[in-house]
């Protein structure tokens, strides 16, 4: 393999031209689903009727549903939304952070792990609504003015703070992925056939000519968002943190949740960027721009995000036994030995050993190690949330009213259902937007796709593999 | 309305484009637009676009969302319902901080992106004024108008060809 620089892997393999990544990208967005896709989509659809079922049930019958009871007011459905906000964080982190600074790796990755931010944002908003009971009447979190005089809402609370910060964080993170797609839009639209395929990605690209004047303002809007979305996504965890760090509750009340929080979002965040990228480049043939390299880059990330993580557990503890209060002393005992001691164990296991083997050259670089590896980190960042909220809520400062916390079939239900929900807005995702960014990929092309780019590429390398260079023809 | 003429040369590598783009505005001749497939460091410098304002923008929507929320929140839970919660004071400045940075952020982002979509004529719509639909692929396209009994099209086209555009078109636009 010819490399460009002798120290920089390339970016993007196979001797591609501008032409061939339209072609490659714009392919799938173009052909019929294929089996596979259909296959998934209808197994994504069946979790996302679970979804429909559970809420059914929840909103029917009422909150008695689901497992938490007097003591434990907050459990499963806590726990599922801080895990799916987590998720939502890597996205934002490739697209805002590594734009800020200059790591051209996220170029193929961003568009995916932006969509995946949105659909996590999506799942993670269904739980706290739903737990309101009546979410009908989820407008009473905004500051309106009202009926019953002008009571206000207790911006005090940061219950409250979590309303801004996720519905600022969600939109703002749409913008940024919409801003970035309607260029690739117009690329799909001028490249369509079918009448309707035209008239949609015309709707959708909003006019976009690609003239110079609005791609240097674009640019000047991308760094701008770049720049106020990096705040945001560290605000955002860390706001969620201050739902616990600021109750009083043994095993909450530390100020080394905000750091530790958003390092866990980051970490699960990015284990689930690399579970669907890992599939993606399968089933769509994105072999030559989602890379090696890049999947080394993001396992870089987790060895990283994971040791923090790792280290924060263990400054808990001995922070715990510092203290000398012998509240938060049992507190977390109890997690370690008490009747929860699986789930304590199990996100141990999957969060501090598991991503320690990356730093094996060999494993980071292994596709198969790395697809388990992030499905630990997955599991192990749920279990985190659940340790976190069920074994300090389970028993308090009061021994009589302490209980067990048992999730009902519903409980599971909905979250098996967001799943569904996530994996079939991914899916329709993946078939009808491209899935890489192309223009985005086009601007690194010539300094790392690992070919010179005044050879010829066929020539130079690759003599096996056809490189399409037919002009289409136009009106 | 009268309809317009215009010269498309077509440039295959982005260099060439660049030298193009100086040698033909030192010419004398007026580019009407130059069209892309991806952004082009240093294409600003040579084509003379003006550094955008759009930062300005930003800033100013920032600075009002501020205003507003740190408003809100010392109107609200200060004069217009005064209740100690939590033991806090009505106006509990270091508690307001997450909702004045988050409507900050709010402001700022989503104030600039219209004023983006505004300044650029970009919405949605069935029609769309591109001039030859391979810029959105793989080549680059530079238009320059023809106006009647002033330019010499066969000047243009020479011009263009010797800088190096593989190809020459001609397109009227309604």
């Amino acid at each position: 393999m010819q490399h460009v620089s002798p120290i920089r892997e390339p970016l993007v393999t196979g001797g591609k031209t501008y032409h061939d990544i339209t072609e490659d990208i714009s392919r799938q967005v173009e052909a019929k689903p294929n089996i596979r896709w259909a296959l998934a989509l209808a197994v994504s659809l069946f979790f996302l009727g679970i979804f429909i079922y559970s809420v059914y049930r929840t909103l029917w019958y009422g909150i008695g549903e689901w497992g938490l009871n007097k003591t434990v007011g907050w459990a499963w459905d806590i726990t599922n939304f801080v895990w799916w906000v987590g998720i939502g964080h890597a996205g934002t982190l490739i697209s805002a952070i590594l734009l800020l600074f200059r790591q051209k790796w996220r170029n193929s990755i961003n568009r995916a792990a932006e969509a995946m931010t949105i659909f996590a944002v999506i799942c993670a908003a269904m739980f706290p609504v739903l737990h309101m009971g009546r979410p009908w009447l989820a407008y009473w979190v905004l500051p309106l003015p009202n009926t019953f005089g002008s009571l206000w809402v207790n911006f005090n609370s940061p219950l409250l703070w979590d309303v801004f910060a996720i519905s600022t964080y969600f939109t703002v993170s749409l913008v940024f992925w919409y801003l970035g797609l309607v260029p690739d839009f117009a690329t799909i639209r001028d490249r369509a056939t079918g009448p309707i395929a035209r008239r949609a990605y015309a709707l959708l690209s909003l006019g976009w000519t690609g003239s110079a004047k609005h791609w240097s303002r674009y640019e000047t809007v991308s760094l701008i968002l770049a720049g106020v979305s990096t705040p945001l996504v560290l605000s955002v965890h860390t706001i969620v943190s201050m739902d616990f760090a600021t109750a009083v509750i043994p095993g909450w009340h530390t100020t080394i949740f905000p750091p530790y929080f958003v390092a866990g979002a980051i970490f699960s965040g990015f284990a689930m960027v690399l579970t669907l990228m890992i599939i993606t480049r399968d089933v769509f043939f994105l072999k030559d721009y989602i890379t090696l390299e890049h999947i080394e880059s993001m396992n870089k990330i987790i060895i990283l995000t994971g040791s923090i993580v790792g280290i924060a557990y263990i400054t808990e503890f001995f922070i715990a036994w510092y203290s000398g209060v012998e509240y938060e002393q049992y507190a977390f005992i109890n997690r370690a030995t008490g009747p929860y001691w699986w789930a304590y164990w199990s996100m141990m296991t999957c969060n501090v050993i598991t991503p320690q083997l990356f730093w094996v050259r060999k494993i980071r670089r292994s596709i198969v190690a790395t697809f388990i590896i992030t499905i630990f980190v997955n599991i192990g960042m749920w279990f985190e949330r659940f340790v976190i909220i069920v074994t300090s809520l389970h028993r308090d400062y009061l021994p009589s009213s302490w209980v067990m916390f048992y999730p009902t079939k519903i409980d599971v239900g909905i979250y098996v259902g967001t799943l569904g929900l996530f994996f079939t807005l991914f899916l329709l995702f993946a078939k009808y937007f491209p899935v890489i960014n192309m223009f985005e990929v086009k601007t690194i092309l010539k300094s790392s796709s690992g070919v010179p780019h005044t050879l010829e590429p066929e020539k130079s390398m690759h003599a096996t593999t056809p490189v399409t260079h037919q002009n289409r023809h136009h009106d | 309305m009268t309809n317009k003429k215009f010269i498309l040369g077509v440039f295959e590598e982005e260099e060439v484009l660049l030298q193009a783009i100086e040698n033909i505005r030192a010419a004398g001749t007026k580019i009407y637009e130059v069209f892309t497939p991806f952004p082009i460091h240093g294409i600003d410098d040579v084509l003379g676009i003006k550094r955008s304002r759009l930062p300005i923008a930003a800033f100013l929507y920032g600075c009002a969302g501020l205003a507003f929320a740190l408003w809100m929140q010392i109107y609200m839970l200060g004069f217009d319902w005064p209740m100690i919660i939590g033991g806090k004071p009505h106006v509990a400045l270091p508690a307001f901080i997450p909702v004045s940075f988050e409507l900050t952020v709010f402001c700022t982002a989503h104030g600039m992106v219209l004023t983006f979509l505004i300044i650029c004529g970009l919405y949605p719509r069935l029609k769309v004024p591109v001039f030859d639909v391979r810029s959105t692929d793989d080549k680059f396209v530079m238009a320059i108008e023809v106006k009647d009994g002033v330019t010499d099209v066969n000047k243009v086209n020479d011009l263009l060809r010797s800088n190096g555009a593989v190809e020459v078109n001609e397109k009227e636009v309604v």
